[in-house]
């Protein structure tokens, strides 16, 4: 029996020993929305066999001009069971990949366009891991028609009594580890109402589901609980914002790739991959940061980098090398630190791949500790022209996922610059 | 002498019953299918086997009987389904669910053949095959695991990973072993690849459980709770 056959087996088998009602069939749109489709029991063979035809105009990123029909095709290894439904009529979820009609990969597929640059990096003999930092906020509720309200009063790793953030966030964390989910840690951040949980490394393109898996997570406990959890990137104009500081290394085989001779114990891979981050970082930015709130959090004074540059202590820096504990070599790595977790996590995850290959087939060199070579765009506008120039990330994305974003993101802006902000109306009304 | 009684549900009538009086058994007839029913009218050495008319039922229901009855504490002996015709397509996946099928019309001589033969092979017929080790219970026909009692959700590739190893205990593989015999193709992790599935193991073994997969340092892995001494595989 072929692996595939076998896989589907184990799926359909489970359904019905388990008792599943329904299942979830996800995907992901190009700004990293969260889709599904439900299907029964009774439908789950065809729509594991076939696939399940849609009309890709009704989903951003995923319109053409000619014909709109595409299929979502489940992904067998990502199959399993939220166990937050009740038992008896369970509910599980498996990952589709985007593909036309006639079977080939769809070019809006972000999952697909992952997995296309991690091919890439493969050929070439290397598997990239990734371990992000999640950062985001609990709140009241999320009623846009008044300022947010973050549930509690705490700092830093602050302890707080039993309150509800605590549990909540304690229950989220099980509830990811049942899911498979390794969690290192989890913690209260600076802001108040900020809680930020951090994964263990896992390849590319699992992680990047795992990151679309604990948003869902955080946001259905957080409901349950009567609260709301935001991963918008800066909610509160006086607490610094939400970010994905993002844990990076390439594997080859058995070996850590990074591990070397070089500064800090890096290898000469590790240090032309970080001239490649460094050196592209600006043109990234419109992915890592895709949104027009993702520049507020972008700014100076706080821990979010505002600049290109690299460093191993500074706070502010967007690539830094983070100390290793003696004897865990193998932990060496590189952390990227201007991505937020409202991003699209398969697009960010391809263009930093993508951004640090070029440094280390380029033989680029590395950049003064320190020192800031470029700024950071600082709007949303100044991101997507970075973008539209950017010869990487058409090679990266794609005509059709680059052209869709640059539309997509410009009517945002134009949308957002005719605004009149309450600062403005502060500062300027009784003035002028 | 001791006659065998074999259940039969929802009902023993023409052929059926013919075929119980050709083979010398006592059919007991169960004709709602519910499992008190069915317990109620077990002898005081249990059931040799059990004839299941699932044309007579939905063919899930007649489905679930048979999962119930094969779960239950106390073994049932073989199963013998009783089918029409097109309902042989959706036997596919099921197969672990019964021993043996006719399909109507009932052919007599058939029927006490297969129950003969069945119930002779049963003294020597294994159950389901299963793994029973220090809390975990797998089930490999119905690809269910579970951790002191509680059930384990896996994914494809944690339950065949388990499975590798479970069956294989207190024997150390390597990475490679692991990646090679358990994923045979190529897969983006690598070997590290490993080491993610044994970590998303461990999550849901939960702490209590999570040793009975150890790291072997430098080596790889293995399954089991005796001491980690090194012993090549």
């Amino acid at each position: 029996m072929s692996s595939m056959q076998s896989q589907a087996q184990y799926v359909l088998r489970t359904v019905e020993e388990r008792g599943i009602r329904f299942v979830q069939l996800w995907f992901t749109d190009v700004l990293g929305r969260h889709k599904a489709f439900h299907v029964t029991p009774a439908e789950l063979e065809d729509a594991l066999d076939q696939g399940m035809t849609f009309d890709g105009s009704s989903i951003d990123g995923f319109s053409r001009t000619q014909e709109s029909d595409v299929l979502a095709r489940p992904d067998l290894t990502t199959f399993q069971l939220l166990p937050w439904h009740d038992e008896g009529a369970g509910v599980a979820r498996v990952f589709c990949d985007i593909v036309n009609i006639d079977g080939t990969p769809f070019e809006g597929c972000p999952r697909q366009g992952l997995r296309r640059v991690l091919n890439g990096a493969h050929d070439q003999g290397y598997t990239f891991f990734v371990a992000p930092e999640i950062e985001f906020f609990y709140f009241d509720d999320l009623d846009p028609s008044r300022l947010p309200r973050p549930i509690d009063q705490g700092s830093y790793f602050d302890l707080l009594p039993d309150d509800t953030a605590s549990q909540v966030r304690r229950r989220t964390v099980l509830m990811l580890e049942e899911m498979g989910i390794g969690v290192e840690h989890a913690q209260h951040e600076d802001a108040p109402g900020q809680h930020e949980i951090d994964l263990r490394y896992t390849d590319a393109l699992t992680m990047a589901d795992t990151v679309m898996s604990v948003r869902h997570v955080v946001k259905e406990l957080a409901r349950q609980s009567g609260i709301a959890a935001s991963f918008m990137p800066k909610p509160l104009a006086h607490a610094q914002g939400s970010g994905m500081h993002t844990h990076l290394s390439l594997w080859a085989d058995e070996r850590n790739a990074f591990v070397g001779d070089g500064p800090y114990g890096l290898s000469d891979v590790a240090v032309k991959f970080i001239a490649g981050l460094v050196h592209h970082a600006p043109e990234i930015t419109a992915i890592t940061n895709q949104w027009v709130n993702s520049y507020k959090r972008l700014v100076p004074g706080g821990e979010a980098p505002v600049g290109a540059g690299w460093a191993r202590y500074d706070a502010a820096a967007l690539v830094r090398v983070p100390s290793i504990k003696p004897g865990r070599i193998d932990s060496t790595r590189v952390e990227y630190r201007s991505p937020d977790p409202a991003a699209n996590p398969y697009l960010a995850f391809a263009v930093i791949l993508a951004a640090g290959l070029r440094g280390v087939n380029g033989d680029y060199e590395l950049p003064k500790e320190g020192a800031r070579t470029a700024a950071l765009p600082q709007s949303l506008a100044e991101a997507v022209d970075l973008m539209e120039k950017s010869t990487l990330m058409h090679e990266t994305l794609g005509a059709h996922q680059v052209e869709w974003f640059l539309r997509n993101k410009r009517a945002e802006w134009d949308a957002y610059r005719g605004q009149v902000t309450p600062f403005e109306l502060e500062r300027y009304l009784p003035l002028l | 002498m001791n006659i065998d009684v074999v259940l039969c549900v929802p009902s023993c009538d023409g052929p059926v019953r013919k075929a119980f009086d050709v083979t010398g058994v006592t059919p007991a007839v169960a004709t709602s299918g519910r499992l008190n029913e069915i317990t109620s009218l077990e002898p005081a050495d249990g059931y040799a086997g059990a004839v299941i008319n699932a044309a007579a039922f939905p063919f899930v229901e007649a489905m679930n009987l048979c999962r119930q009855l094969r779960s239950r504490e106390r073994g049932i002996g073989p199963i013998i389904l009783l089918l029409d015709h097109y309902q042989l397509d959706d036997l596919t996946f099921r197969e672990d669910l019964f021993d043996d099928f006719v399909v109507g019309p009932f052919d007599v001589s058939e029927l006490a053949t297969r129950l003969r033969h069945r119930l002779r092979r049963a003294g020597n017929e294994s159950v389901a095959p299963r793994i029973d080790h220090g809390g975990l219970l797998m089930n490999l026909e119905t690809y269910q695991a579970s951790i002191a009692g509680r059930i384990m959700d896996l994914t494809y590739m944690e339950y065949e990973l388990l499975r590798f190893l479970a069956t294989n205990p207190n024997r150390v593989f390597t990475r490679e072993t692991l990646l090679s015999r358990v994923w045979g193709y190529e897969y983006y992790g690598g070997a590290r690849t490993v080491d993610v599935h044994v970590r998303r193991l461990r999550a849901k073994l939960g702490e209590e459980y999570a040793h009975l997969i150890q790291t072997v340092r430098s080596v790889g892995y293995k399954f089991g709770t005796t001491p980690n001494d090194y012993t090549p595989s």
